[in-house]
């Protein structure tokens, strides 16, 4: 659906020069959610500003279906445009219009009638869950219903591609959680297309099908997320399950940590190591995430006394990653 | 008090408030006009603005600073050949508009700048992401978006007009001004002097408050 190739966008002239992107390119199948992960100033704002050229690439190519993007200037861009969604950080509402006229502002814009633009709002009001609020205005709204018209106003002309600017980190977690839901809803009810960028590890976690990580203007990883997760080199991995310091085992214990890479398992181990080997188990420390079926994740245990050689061949029969500390 | 030496007053007084009324509103009307044209050039051809054009920004930004630098009753004498020419006349309320609309222009351009300028970039950039061109970014986005500051704006350039007509009374257009520098400054007559500054007085304070009272209740929302 967009293809991005060699994209590099270097602002500044002369000795100072900022490459803000360097070569980055990737493909977002039709119908996924696909998340660019980085810190602040990786130069993810200047990767989705390029797809809709408000900001103009230094050089590469972006297409959206067949279309070449940087081909287009003028009145052909602003049609091209109109076919993008876009929502913000900052929600970037109109303070001066309702809810119902922020979200017509599309539609306006692209000559459609009133009672045409009226109809419309009613069905998009409803499916971002804020009918009743038609007639309130932007400063009237919390964060949450704020992105919620956002999101209303980027879908209004029935746009090819959904592209979100760091929507949810200016709100609270709780939030978060309920616009990254109804992305998600729009996903798979409309098969909406979403490019999102992001800081946050949640919002990949939460809805992404894949990811790319971008660091320094460079794509360093890229994948399927629950793939790149249950890779325990992989920098997602890493981020989403930081090594847990290493505890000075106690005399007569063994710290084991136990890496859950997606092949295992539902047994209960910890139960088991208790009841066939005989052991002492103490929990130190652990991180485990469901990503559909598979679980992830590490955990670090404290075994005393019982058969623990045996029980680490157990684990290790089980398909877990374990690393012994003695 | 002398009773029919006020009541004798009181068509002076009548014909000067309207004289100054209309030299204000119709100054005022050309001022929006010609200030916010002027205003929104300033904010689009500016450093990454709509439409970037430096040398015009240098060049509009130049004659705004000659215009705002000049003292009104300096601006007044030195256009009066252009008075003539636009209007035939260089004395009463008519060609008293001309270098009130001319000084004011600046004045206002310079608000209405400012104004336009705390426009959230954010919103502008969502409306060019919709497809918006410039034309629609204006007068759908900047223009609405800074309109409770534009108001006060208005406000605070028609009492700058109200004094400035003041002055113009005092070459022979008419009004309050003229009126207060006739019987205060020339008679002797205090009296009128202060009737015709509380007049303005009163007037200014409706004005700013009229502006305050509109601006909050569209920025309300
Ligand atoms: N208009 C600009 N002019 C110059 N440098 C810029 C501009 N926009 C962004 N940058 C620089 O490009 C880099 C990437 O910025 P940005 O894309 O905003 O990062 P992110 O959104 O990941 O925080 C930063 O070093 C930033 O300072
Ligand atoms: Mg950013």
């Amino acid at each position: 659906m967009i293809t991005i190739t060699n994209l590099s966008k270097i602002y500044g002239q002369k000795e100072k020069t900022i490459v803000a992107l360097d070569t980055v390119s990737f493909n977002v199948p039709q119908g996924e959610i696909f998340g660019v992960l980085g810190q602040s100033g990786a130069g993810k704002s200047t990767l989705i500003r390029c797809i809709n050229l408000l900001e103009r690439p230094t050089s590469g190519s972006i297409h959206i279906k067949e279309q070449e993007i940087t081909a287009l200037k003028g009145l052909a861009l602003r049609k091209e445009r109109q076919r993008i969604g876009m929502i913000f950080q900052h929600f970037n509402l109109l303070n001066s219009r309702t809810v119902a006229d922020n979200v017509a502002f599309p539609l306006e814009v692209m000559g459609y009638s009133r009672s045409a633009r009226q109809a419309r709002v009613g069905e998009l009001l409803e499916l971002v869950g804020l009918d009743g609020r038609a007639r309130a205005y932007p400063a009237q709204l919390s964060g949450g219903q704020k992105q919620r018209v956002g999101i209303a106003r980027a879908l209004a002309a029935k746009p090819d591609v959904l592209l979100s600017d760091e929507a949810t980190s200016a709100l609270d977690p709780q939030t978060t959680l309920s616009i990254l839901e109804l992305l998600r809803d729009l996903n798979r009810t409309m098969g909406l297309t979403i490019l999102l960028i992001t800081h946050q590890m949640d919002v990949v976690k939460q809805i992404c099908h894949q990811v790319a990580i971008l660091e320094a203007g460079k794509l360093i990883e890229q994948g399927r997320v629950s793939a790149l997760a249950a890779q325990p080199d992989s920098r997602l991995a890493q981020t989403l399950f930081p090594h847990p310091e290493s505890y000075r085992p106690r005399a007569g214990a063994t710290v084991v940590t136990i890496s859950f890479t997606g092949d295992a398992t539902d047994e209960p181990i910890l139960s088991n190591l208790i009841r066939n080997f005989d052991i002492n188990v103490n929990i130190l420390s652990g991180n485990i995430e469901n990503f559909g079926d598979l679980r992830l994740g590490q955990l670090q245990v404290e075994l005393v006394g019982g058969q623990i050689e045996a029980a680490i061949d157990y684990l290790k029969k089980l398909g877990l990653r374990v690393e012994v500390n003695r | 008090m002398d009773w029919s030496y006020w009541s004798a007053l009181l068509p002076d007084l009548w014909q000067a408030t309207q004289d100054t009324a209309q030299m204000v509103v119709i100054s005022t009307i050309f001022t929006i006009i010609g200030g916010l044209l002027l205003g929104i050039l300033l904010v689009i051809t500016d450093r990454d603005g709509l439409v970037e054009v430096r040398w015009l920004h240098a060049i509009l930004g130049f004659i705004v600073n000659v215009g705002r630098s000049l003292p009104f009753i300096i601006l007044l004498v030195a256009i009066t050949p252009f008075t003539r020419l636009l209007v035939g006349t260089t004395i009463g309320t008519t060609a008293a508009i001309v270098p009130l609309t001319i000084a004011a222009i600046p004045f206002f351009a310079r608000l209405a700048e400012s104004s336009l300028r705390e426009v959230d970039n954010g919103v502008v950039e969502a409306a060019r992401a919709m497809g918006c061109n410039g034309w629609q970014i204006i007068v759908k986005v900047l223009v609405p978006e800074a309109l409770p500051s534009l108001i006060l704006g208005v406000a605070v350039t028609i009492i700058s007009l109200i004094g400035y007509s003041a002055i113009a009374g005092a070459v022979g257009a008419g009004g309050l001004g003229d009126l207060a520098i006739q019987y205060g400054y020339e008679r002797f007559d205090t009296g009128v002097m202060v009737v015709t500054v509380v007049l303005l007085v009163v007037i200014v304070q409706i004005i700013q408050f009229a502006g305050s009272w509109g601006a909050a209740k569209i920025a309300r929302h």
